[in-house]
Parts: C-alpha cells; sequence; structure tokens
C-alpha cells in the first residue's frame, strides 16, 4: 500500500452553511506545507439548503483521486451526521456542534468530538460560528500549532479588514484549545514539505491553459459544471488582454468564436452538454470553413437537462458526431487538471495546423474538483505555432486562393484586413477560391476535390500526436482499459490489487479522434483480460473502441449514478471479474456515501 | 487582383464580386448590392478593409457578389460571427447582409442582443417578406391574410414591426429603404457605415418570384421619404409612430440616430487606449503575468 500521510477530511452541511470557506481554508494550509490535495464537492443544484459533502483528501504522495474513506467528517448539520457517520471507521474523527447535532450509532473507536460552540464563542446568533471553532479542532487534531490556523485565517479574512479577523482567530482558538482539553490528536501528524504547493480547480486550468497558449477571445453563456472557465478568464481578462465575452445563447457563443477566431485570434469557449447540443451547427461550419476553434464541453450527468451538479462521461458520441456531414475534428479528454492546462496549448498548434475545429472533453469531476500542483509545474510559456497564417500583408499582390490544393491539403490561411488576399469563406461547399459550388455551379469532381483536401489535411496527426501505452506491470492477469478522467483513480485501482498480488495494467486514453487504432490493438494484443472502466452506462467508450479496432473487451465496470469512481469500486470490480461472478459482464459499484 | 495597389480612387465596379448575381431577373436584392458598391466606393473603402458576413438565404449570397472579404456563415447567425469579427479586430468595417427570415426568423435572438449591445455592424436586410430560397412559404414579416405555400389559407400571424423592434432593442441608426430608389439606399448605407454603433436599413427588397402581394408597384404606391416629412431622426417616439405606419403611407430614410451611446468595442477596456485588435497581438503571455497568476494560487 501506499506510504506516508493520507487522510481525508470531508466537511457536510446545507448549501448555504459555509462550507467553501473552511474548505478554503484547509486547503491552502495543506498545499503551503507542500501536501497534496484531491477535493471533490458533491452538490446540488441549490442556492441554500440540501446537502453538500466536500471531500478533500490530502498525501504525501499526488493524490490522484478523493480516495475510499473520510477520516474526519465535519458536520455542519444533523442531516450529515445521519447520513454519514456509518462511514467512519475505528480512530476517525466526527467534529459536530454539539449543541445543535447528536451522533447516532457509529463503529468502535470513531472519535466522537462534540463541540459546545455557544459556550466556546458566547455568541448564540452567529451561525458561522461553528465552521471556525471547528476549524480549531481539526488544527488541534491534525497536530499542528494554532500559529499555522491563525495565519491562514489572516489570509483569508484580511480583506474584510481587522475586526472580522480577530473574532475569527478567537473563536478558532476556543475550538482548539477545547479539543487539546478533550479531543485526542493524531498520532502521526499532518507533516511539512519544504515545496509549497499551488491549489486549482481544473476549470481554472483550462482556462490557464487557454491564457498560455495565448486565446485572446473568450466567450461563454453560463453552464455548470463549465461556468469556472468563464470565472477565470472574466477575472483575469484585463491583466492578459482577452477578451471575454457573455452571450446570449451557445448558438451565439461558438458562431461569435467562429468569428472572433477568422480574424487571427486564437478563441476558445466551453459549455457542458447542452450548451455543447446548440453549438453543434458552427462546429461543422468551423471545419467547412477551415478556421480553427477550441470547443470544451465539461459533461455533466444527462441527457438533456440531467444532473447538473453530477458527473458522467456520457457525450463521447456526441463529441463524435456533433454537426451535421463528415468532416475533420480533433477530439479530446484530459486526464486531469493538470492534464487539461497542457492538452489546451497542446490542442490549439494541432488546429492552428490543421485548421480545423477541437473539441475538449471535460467533466464534472476534473473541471469542479479543487487539486495541488507544483507551482514550477504551471508553464504558461508553452511553443505556440500558427501554422500557415498570414496576418500582415507580405507584398503579395495575389492571386490568392484561400482553398488551394496543397499536397498537404493545408491551405495558406490569410486573415480578412490582409490586402492581396481578398476572399469569401462559406459555409456552403466552395472551391479552391472560395466560390460556391453548392447551388448554380454544383461539380462533383471539385467537390470531391475540396472533400479529400480537407481529409488530407490530418495525414501527419498520427506523426504530432503520442499514443497510449500500457503502463503497469508486465504479464498481467488483466488489463484496465480507460478514457479522460477515469485515469487517476483506475492508477490507484492498481495500487490497490498490486498490494493484495493481483499483476495488473492500465491503457489510458486521452486523444480520442482520430484514434490510434494500430496501436491501441498492438498494446491490447497480449491483455490477457481487458476490463473497460467508463463513467456511464451503455459503454460509449467500448462501442467505440470496438469500432474503430474490432476488440471486445471481456467485462466492464460502470458507474452512472452521477457520483466519480472511487478506487475500491474499480478494485472491487476487477476482483469479481476475477473471480468470474460479474452476471451480464457489466460490474456497477454501489455507491455507499449517499449525496 | 491588383485592385488594392492602384492610386485611382476605387469605383463601384471595382466592388463586383468573383461571380455573377444568380438571383431572379428583377430580384430587388441586385438594388441593394449596387447600392452598396457605390457607398463604400464613394467612402473610399478598400475590399481589404471590409468584411461582408451573411447568414444564408438568397439574398445572403450577397458576400459572394460583393469584392471584400466575406463570410457566408449558417443560418440566421451572420450577426453573432460578425460581432466575433469586428471585436476582435475593431478596425475592419463590418457589413452584414441578409434577409428577413434569416434576421427576423431563425436569427431573432442575435438580432435582439446585437442591438442591445451596439455592436458597430451595417446589417443591411433585404426584406422580400416571403422565403424564397425554400420556394415561397410565410416569413417573420409577411403581412396578415398572405396566402404562401405554408399559408395556403392566409396567413393568421401578424408581422415584426424590424424598425420598431431595431429601435426598442437598443440599435442607435434605423432606416428604412426601397430597391426602387438606390440613392436614398445610397445615403442610407454610407451613413450606416459612418455610424459608431449597431446600424440597421431594412430594405424592401421585393421577390419578383414568389410574393405577389408586395410587389415593386405596392411600394411605389406607399413609400414616403422621411427626408420630406421633416422628421427628427432624434425622436425615437415620432420614429415609432411612423414606423407603425402601413396601410396607405409607407415611411423610408433614416427613423432614429442616437451618436451618444458608445459602441460595444468602443467601451470594451482591453481596447482603451487605442489598443491594437485582439486577433493582431502576440499571443504569448509575460512572465511576470504567469508569476502573479501562480502566486494568488499558493
Amino acid at each position: 500500500m501506499s506510504q506516508g500521510f493520507d487522510f481525508s477530511i470531508a466537511i457536510g452541511g446545507a448549501a448555504g452553511q459555509g462550507i467553501a470557506t473552511p474548505g478554503n481554508i484547509l486547503a491552502r494550509m495543506f498545499v503551503r506545507r507542500g501536501l497534496h490535495l484531491n477535493a471533490y464537492n458533491a452538490y446540488q443544484s441549490i442556492i441554500r439548503g440540501g446537502h453538500i459533502l466536500l471531500t478533500m483528501r490530502v498525501r504525501e504522495q499526488e493524490a490522484l483521486s478523493h480516495g475510499d474513506h473520510i477520516h474526519l467528517l465535519l458536520c455542519l448539520n444533523q442531516d450529515t451526521m445521519t447520513r454519514h457517520l456509518r462511514h467512519l471507521g475505528p480512530g476517525a474523527y466526527a467534529v459536530y456542534n454539539a449543541d445543535n447535532i447528536t451522533p447516532g450509532e457509529h463503529q468502535d473507536g470513531v472519535h466522537l468530538c462534540g463541540m459546545p460552540v455557544t459556550e466556546l464563542t458566547g455568541d448564540a446568533k452567529n451561525k458561522l460560528a461553528q465552521n471556525t471553532a471547528a476549524l480549531g479542532v481539526i488544527a488541534h487534531v491534525l497536530g499542528l500549532d494554532f500559529e499555522v490556523l491563525e495565519s491562514a485565517l489572516t489570509l483569508q479574512f484580511q480583506r474584510k479588514g481587522e475586526a472580522v479577523v480577530s473574532s475569527n482567530v478567537a473563536v478558532a482558538r476556543a475550538g482548539y484549545e477545547y479539543s487539546s482539553a478533550h479531543f485526542t490528536p493524531l498520532a502521526n501528524p499532518l507533516p511539512q514539505h519544504p515545496d509549497p504547493l499551488a491549489v486549482w480547480t481544473g476549470n481554472d486550468a483550462l482556462a490557464m491553459g487557454g491564457a498560455a497558449a495565448g486565446v485572446k477571445f473568450y466567450c461563454a453563456y453560463p453552464m455548470s459544471p463549465s461556468t469556472g472557465v468563464l470565472h477565470w478568464m472574466a477575472k483575469n481578462a484585463r491583466e492578459l488582454g482577452i477578451m471575454v465575452r457573455q452571450v446570449e445563447d451557445e448558438i451565439g457563443v461558438a458562431n461569435m468564436a467562429v468569428g472572433a477566431a477568422h480574424t487571427g485570434a486564437r478563441t476558445m469557449c466551453a459549455t457542458s452538454g447542452g450548451g455543447f447540443a446548440l453549438m453543434t451547427e458552427a462546429i461543422g461550419s468551423a471545419a467547412m470553413m477551415e478556421i480553427p476553434v477550441v470547443f470544451i464541453n465539461v459533461m455533466r450527468a444527462g441527457p438533456s437537462t440531467g444532473v447538473p451538479t453530477k458527473t458522467e462521461q456520457g457525450d463521447l458520441w456526441q463529441a463524435l458526431g456533433a454537426s451535421q456531414g463528415d468532416f475533420e475534428r480533433i477530439v479530446v479528454a484530459p486526464q486531469d487538471a493538470h492534464d487539461a492546462f497542457g492538452t489546451i496549448a497542446e490542442v490549439f498548434n494541432l488546429i492552428d495546423r490543421y485548421q480545423c475545429p477541437a473539441i475538449v472533453l471535460s467533466d464534472l469531476l476534473i473541471s469542479e474538483g479543487t487539486f495541488s500542483v507544483p507551482p514550477d509545474d504551471i508553464d504558461m510559456s508553452p511553443p505556440i505555432e500558427r501554422g500557415k497564417l498570414i496576418r500582415e500583408s507580405n507584398g503579395d499582390a495575389g492571386p490568392y486562393n484561400r482553398y488551394l490544393d496543397t499536397a498537404d491539403g493545408i491551405s495558406p490561411r490569410a486573415v480578412p484586413g490582409v490586402p492581396g488576399h481578398v476572399h469569401v469563406v462559406a459555409t456552403d461547399e466552395h472551391d479552391e477560391e472560395g466560390i460556391l459550388i453548392s447551388d448554380e455551379f454544383t461539380n462533383p469532381i471539385k467537390r470531391r476535390q475540396m472533400v479529400e483536401k480537407r481529409a488530407r489535411k490530418l495525414d501527419d496527426y498520427f506523426t504530432r500526436v503520442a499514443a497510449p501505452e500500457v503502463e503497469g506491470d508486465e504479464d498481467a492477469e488483466v488489463t484496465l482499459v480507460g478514457w479522460g478522467s477515469t485515469a487517476g483513480v483506475i492508477a490507484e485501482a492498481m495500487e490497490q490489487l498490486q498490494a493484495d498480488g493481483v499483476k495488473v495494467n492500465r491503457l489510458a486514453v486521452k486523444w480520442i479522434l482520430p484514434f490510434h487504432a494500430e496501436a491501441v490493438t498492438e498494446a491490447l494484443s497480449g491483455a490477457r483480460k481487458t476490463l473497460i472502466i467508463e463513467n456511464n452506462h451503455s459503454g460509449q467508450f467500448h462501442r467505440y473502441l470496438r469500432s474503430e479496432t474490432g476488440i471486445t473487451a471481456d467485462g466492464h465496470i460502470r458507474k452512472y449514478d452521477g457520483e466519480p469512481f472511487m478506487p475500491h469500486h474499480i478494485a472491487d470490480g476487477v476482483r469479481a471479474h476475477l473471480a468470474d461472478s460479474v452476471a451480464g459482464g457489466v460490474f456497477v459499484p454501489d455507491q455507499e456515501i449517499l449525496v | 487582383m491588383t485592385i488594392e495597389l492602384r492610386e485611382k480612387p476605387l469605383t463601384a465596379r471595382d466592388f463586383k464580386g468573383k461571380v455573377d448575381p444568380d438571383w431572379c431577373p428583377g430580384c430587388g436584392d441586385f438594388a441593394l448590392l449596387r447600392a452598396t458598391q457605390m457607398s463604400v466606393a464613394e467612402l473610399g473603402l478598400s475590399p481589404h478593409q471590409i468584411v461582408c458576413v451573411s447568414g444564408i438565404g438568397c439574398s445572403s449570397n450577397f458576400p459572394g457578389y460583393f469584392n471584400s472579404y466575406g463570410m457566408h456563415t449558417l443560418h440566421g447567425r451572420a450577426l453573432a460571427v460578425a460581432t466575433g469579427v469586428k471585436m476582435a479586430n475593431q478596425t475592419l468595417t463590418v457589413l452584414v447582409t441578409g434577409g428577413d427570415g434569416d434576421g427576423y426568423g431563425i436569427g431573432g435572438n442575435h438580432f435582439t442582443h446585437t442591438a442591445r449591445r451596439n455592436v458597430d455592424l451595417t446589417y443591411l436586410v433585404m426584406n422580400n417578406q416571403i422565403y424564397g430560397l425554400t420556394t415561397g412559404q410565410v416569413s417573420p414579416s409577411s403581412s396578415v391574410g398572405m396566402k404562401t405555400k405554408s399559408t395556403p389559407f392566409g396567413n393568421i400571424e401578424r408581422p415584426v414591426n424590424p424598425i420598431t423592434s431595431a429601435i426598442m432593442n437598443g440599435a442607435t441608426y434605423v432606416g428604412r429603404g426601397f430597391s426602387g430608389n438606390i440613392k436614398q439606399l445610397v445615403r442610407l448605407i454610407k451613413g450606416a457605415i459612418e455610424h459608431p454603433g449597431f446600424a440597421v436599413i431594412d430594405v424592401f427588397s421585393p421577390c419578383v418570384t414568389f410574393n405577389r402581394d408586395n410587389t415593386y408597384d405596392f411600394f411605389r404606391q406607399r413609400v414616403a421619404p422621411l427626408e420630406d416629412e421633416g422628421h427628427d431622426p432624434s425622436d425615437w417616439k415620432s420614429a415609432c409612430e411612423r414606423a407603425m405606419e402601413w396601410d396607405d403611407r409607407i415611411y423610408t430614410g433614416l427613423f432614429y440616430q442616437d451618436q451618444a451611446v458608445q459602441s460595444l468595442h468602443a467601451l470594451e477596456p482591453i481596447l482603451d487606449g487605442g489598443a491594437p485588435p485582439v486577433s493582431h497581438v502576440p499571443e504569448a503571455i509575460t512572465q511576470e503575468q504567469r508569476d502573479r497568476i501562480v502566486r494568488r494560487m499558493m
């Protein structure tokens, strides 16, 4: 099993009870100590009420998932205690306001840490006092000096003034002192590493990837769980010279993006599945006019409005089939926030080269998760390659054919404003000059020429984009195949299985279209038992894999209840498959933590 | 093509596109094309300085017949695309051309919001009150009672009023032209291009094939130039009152203009102080910018 400190704190309560603030304070404290963080917030589409459970896993090693356990549960209301106390094992802590929350049945060895909040704070009216007092208890339980918390509180509240800082510090101190007198801290306190880490969400990473790649036009319509990209862009736009527009609908977003990209600005937009559906016609238009735009779809549980605050990998086929017609596109599914950051710059270079649209498939798990990242890994100066772009007058007085039928299919792309290169781009089929061959001048020879020209552009794609490789044990008894955001949780499930003596390896697919069919066929040719793991019901990736390679998997692990996989869900599924005890070949893990 | 290198002033002929229009003989769109070519020549613009954006429909074939940069985009989406073009490169003169179905029907949402934002575009709507390219169905501007292939017993829906809609939604230059009066069209189009905001010109452009009601004769008997009426274009109430008249007298000309409202790109903070267009600024961000961002994450 993994070595070192590995601890998960869950904060539960109703929307409006102020879960985010203690979450942020703890996150900052952890990453400043150089510890890794992987946080998943299970929430609902409600502004006040309901049930939210923020799980923050802090680990000395990189935390690739939010883990399997809750080691400390902070209950901000009775509902949280009632739902989750039973998930706590021996040695775990339940922290709660003893004035109004009662613990129920629990396992032996659970530390019940009730705080007499009114007595500690002398203020029965301040509903947020319990949150701050609890931070004091948590700091003590984790073995931290109070000064660590004090400085974190100061940073968090200093914008609100000295009075707010000092009252919060006083309440936290009362909690800390009460805990020191009444509760047993961890035997192994929270470690400290010399190099502090930074913290971001997946949506931050997507936006920062765009900023690093030189995005200068970003537009969006708010839609969970993609809205964080818009927020980051809006907040940082002025400093970075990025134009950010909120548009009337996603049809407008996608078309505005196409217009901006045509002028030469690197352009990106993000949405979720429903908005993506509205964008699709414009995605086809970008392909037809040969204009590079990045369209991000942050997937949530569907279909239709679905479950806006829950995750799913259900839009693969929507991405593959987005828009009418038969055209070239790039589809990529990053594996985590860090990967999403780097992928955006890589994708922009590809689509500037190939002059086609790209679809980036993130999901709620990546986009709304909060993760640590080593600051030195945030390289915001990636190579920027614009391909055959003509943005300035080159003295060339023509003739210029926008869709010149070149050997590699890629035509020099002049943007509006350049003298000597005047042309019309059209969503109708057109010839090399850009003249329509859609109505009066239909011409099968030219139509075939243009279809083949556009298709030929991606001929060298596989020399530029790395194929996935099998990682893990040689001669494995089972090979786990996943795509996109399941990469991390599959890797952790493998660790658990290997600790039990199971020989296992994995293939994590990221670049979806064009598909590395030959490389994947080769990679899976030696697999003794192939299991495909995906966050959807129908096995979208399995059906795609089969269509591209003819490979049929030996079994499946699928989850489609809206909650992400935990490592043990996958490890349990693998064990069941190895024991040949999966009826129908599809293992569906139970979601134990009900949120 | 070498026209950009000429010394002598360009004429309307220099704005003739690569192909001849395939519109029906007598189509009102010819006049608007001609008037637009004359207008840009008279304003001294060069083809490379202009982007003409259209959607889908007979009139949306306009960019192919007009010598400038052009984008022939999706049905109803021309204004959204054109907003992207103008905002990403505010130095370009952006014309948007299309029909009533494209602009007031499928593109109606973008019409509302483009007007509200006062994007500096010149929007020329060739309004023939019929769907022509799909061979004659009712349009959002068809009159009540009009018989078309999709309303064989007569249209029961009331038409949109493009003039009052544009004014109410926030357009800052609103005019109406008629294909039978090229001189007035040229005046309106030149004013629209020079106007620093969203300019809409609804042009009666008769469909000689599918609309037997709203013919050249129908309009010739009714049009009344506002120029002859002493109308004050800064008076939006009077503009709307005159725009509501239809039966015996239909006003044309400049209904409304407000030069006080700033256009979207003029209000955009990152374009402050004559900043270059985002289409042409260097992509890379600086190390200082990166460091500031990362510091905030720690």
